[in-house]
């Protein structure tokens, strides 16, 4: 017998739980401007201080700092500002329909708008996102009527995908919207697919994918990498790490032992770490992959620095499993908050000018909840049960025309 | 004996197997400090240590081949995959990898462990949390595939399971967790908590794999079910006003033939439910198995209910799931023929 020390297994867990006092001084946090910008034909490891540090642009004082300013004019930071309180107007409603019975599940995006309202400016619109259930602010931000995300939400007659997937699993071609999953990581190599389908094509059209830090661990995070690497595909892979899957920190997923982005320079993959509470740092870096994609020099990786200020979604308590305080006590604050801050420090907007923003945002999801709601919640209505059997395949296969006909449909 | 229904069941399952033989843990997504979304493994964590109870990454296939590694090393890993729907990226890892070990290495590397997943439909879940993926598994050679109907059974099998030499798959039908839903979805479900299979004794026992339970005597026809369409059989029978034996396969494979040839031969009629979709679904390795074994006993043709070939929809989930409304068709034809 060998005299070797006996071993031990591993099992990370978080600094704090319900009860403990909030942790966050594990987080390293780059200053504001700190960050260089190189140049888009940088190779993957001229982003090793990207992919472990953390870009942002704004300061304490909502000033806007260093090389990552996308210099946006006021009129698009207002568009994204009124975007993401339109996206957490409309949260806000739908959470509590699903909490007052008038449909079976919701999912808030409450502290991580900054992402999908930014990169919704960035991308033009038939460049083709590949969401996560968590990016809503994409489709509200290009417009996409709020009255179809409802119906949808209430599986209604009126719901676009007649009536076939949970609430808030949109679907929208036109909005450059892929079909949400709601298998994990599923969609994250799919999009990898689409922008090789664009380069064979010689088009012009770029692809955004999405995933979140826990479904990182997916064996379908390895494939997009490797294929976007291999194939120099037009594609943002995104991170958006918010430090929770359901009730797993992040460290289940690897992240107590090096950065989410840090993850694609082994792939080859230039690679950024952004303030994802920081909407002109998620701005500045989108505009960078953006520009490299449609430059044909391949795809970037881009992880996100959020926080899940609300549950996983309505099943889940998240007093259960972290400190109830933790929300609050965020070290990058709320993106509405200091993008507004940048803004009035701008003089280009007010504490008016926001509380009108906020009464709008409240009356267009009203209006469009009464649109919806008349047609009807979950239950209430539904589309034809013949649209059960519809879309299995192009053409109905004689199996399902007779369980149809056994329907009486 | 205490009453449990069947989430806290398999709970004192776990806690039990786990108490006698420090080899068993478990582990799968969210599953450590939250003790699972439908809580399954709560209070696991804190009672036998961060090391036996723990939270896996996302990644199913890892979580699937981990178990593996650890089975073939001597432990008895019971894993959680949150939902059956979520199984697919760890199908290579059970077909190909956990189902094969023992076969390929001839006895060499075995690989004793056992696999839990929340499946079938009735809650809203749509077509991501409301699959029966049952058949993909049963046509595997050197799987074994489970499935309580309610408490008792669930503690009973899920020991059974852990002790049992191969890797066994659990597949718990979520529907019926916290109170034996019989398919009338707009009538109130009563909790376990009145039924006599939610008295569970809080210490060891063991139902065996591969042996029915006969959940309703009757003489003038069978009906095969599992997991939620148990009760949704028993609801099904009452509504056609008939006599029909209904029997709970518990294990699909093994599968206990004797009772189902032994019932069968007595009542000459079959009925078989499940809510996956009919085609390929086992069902039709029921009604091939019975149609062989009792052909000349028959006084109708077997029929079936099941889902329908569609995927899962959200709008229709009662106009899909396969209710008593449906059974009692089938039933009535079937005395007919």
């Amino acid at each position: 017998m060998k005299n070797t020390p006996t071993l031990s297994l591993h099992v990370p867990e978080p600094k704090a739980r319900p009860g403990d006092p909030c942790d966050f001084s594990h987080i390293a946090l780059s200053e504001p401007g700190a960050i260089g910008r190189p140049d888009i034909h940088a190779k993957a490891l001229e982003t090793v201080e990207q992919a472990y540090g953390l870009i942002r642009v704004l300061d304490k004082k909502g000033k806007a700092v260093g090389p990552w300013n996308p210099k946006a004019d006021p009129e698009t930071l207002k568009r994204g500002l009124k975007a993401m309180i339109l996206t957490r107007a409309f949260d806000d409603r739908m959470f509590r329909q699903q909490r007052q019975g008038k449909t079976s599940f919701y999912m808030k995006c409450l502290g991580e708008e900054a992402i999908a309202c930014a990169q919704a400016l960035v991308l033009e619109k038939d460049d083709m996102c590949f969401p996560t259930y968590r990016q809503q602010g994409l489709l509200i931000t290009r417009g996409y009527p709020l009255v179809d995300m409802m119906n949808q939400i209430y599986s209604n007659a009126q719901d676009p995908i007649k009536g076939r997937q949970l609430p808030i699993m949109y679907s929208a071609r036109e909005f450059g919207f892929f079909t949400i999953s709601g298998n994990l990581g599923t969609q994250y190599p799919q999009a990898v697919g689409w922008a090789m389908a664009s380069a064979y094509r010689g088009d012009s059209k770029i692809a955004a994918a999405y995933i979140g830090d826990g479904s990182t661990a997916e064996g379908d995070f390895h494939a997009a990498c490797t294929f976007a690497s291999v194939y120099r595909a037009p594609v943002i892979l995104n991170i958006v790490n918010n430090q929770w899957a359901i009730s797993s920190f992040q460290g289940i997923a690897g992240g107590l032992n090096t950065t989410f982005a840090s993850k694609g320079l082994g792939y080859g993959l230039p690679s950024l770490r952004v303030d994802g509470n920081d909407f002109l740092a998620v701005l500045g870096a989108t505009q960078w992959a953006a520009d490299r994609a449609r430059a044909n020099l391949g795809a970037t990786m881009i992880e996100f620095f959020t926080y899940r200020s609300e549950g996983h979604s309505t099943s889940d308590d998240p007093a259960r499993y972290r400190p109830a305080d933790e929300p609050k006590t965020w070290p990058l604050g709320d993106p509405i908050e200091r993008l507004k801050q940048h803004l009035i420090l701008l003089g280009q907007w007010d504490e008016d000018q926001h509380k009108a923003a906020q009464d709008d945002a409240a009356a267009q999801v009203r209006a469009a909840g009464k649109e919806a709601e008349a047609v009807g919640t979950l239950g209430q209505s539904k589309p034809s049960i013949k649209e059960m059997f519809e879309d299995v395949f192009a053409t109905e296969d004689w199996r399902i025309r007779r369980q149809r006909q056994e329907v009486g449909v | 004996m205490a009453v449990m229904n069947m989430i806290q069941a398999i709970n004192s399952g776990l806690d039990v197997a786990m108490t006698r033989d420090p080899d068993v843990l478990t582990f799968g997504e969210d599953v450590g400090y939250f003790g699972g979304v439908f809580r399954a493994t709560e209070g696991l964590q804190k009672k036998h240590g961060l090391t036996r109870c723990f939270d896996a990454p996302i990644n199913e296939a890892g979580i699937v081949a981990s178990a593996v590694g650890m089975a073939t090393f001597g432990l008895k890993p019971v894993v959680e995959i949150q939902f059956a729907d979520y199984i697919y990226p760890g199908y290579d890892q059970i077909v190909s990898e956990a189902a094969k070990m023992r076969y390929r290495s001839a006895g060499d590397f075995t690989c004793p462990m056992v696999l839990r997943t929340p499946y079938g439909g009735g809650i809203f879940g749509g077509q991501t949390h409301s699959q029966s993926p049952e058949s993909l598994f049963t046509h595997i050679s050197g799987l074994k595939t489970v499935i309580p109907s309610n408490p008792y059974d669930a503690k009973g099998l899920l020991i059974s399971a852990i002790e049992d030499p191969d890797p066994v798959l659990i597949f718990e039908p979520k529907r019926i967790y916290q109170g034996p839903f019989d398919g009338w979805h707009d009538r109130p479900v009563s909790p376990w908590a009145k039924h006599p299979l939610a008295e569970v004794p809080e210490d060891y026992y063991t139902v065996p794999l591969g042996k029915a339970r006969i959940a309703r005597e009757g003489a003038d026809l069978t009906i095969l079910a599992y997991g939620t369409m148990v009760w949704v059989a028993i609801a099904g029978a009452e509504e056609a006003g008939v006599d029909a034996e209904v029997i709970d396969l518990r294990s699909l494979v093994p599968l206990d033939i004797e009772t189902i040839v032994a019932s069968v031969s007595k009542t000459g009629r079959c009925v078989i439910l499940h809510e996956a979709p009919m085609t390929s679904g086992y069902g039709a390795e029921l009604s091939a198995l019975v149609q062989e074994a009792c052909f000349y006993q028959l006084e109708a043709p077997i029929a079936r209910v099941a889902g329908w070939d569609t995927p899962y929809p959200h709008a229709h989930e009662w106009d899909y799931f396969p209710g008593p409304k449906r059974v009692a068709a089938a039933i009535r034809k079937t005395m007919e023929g």
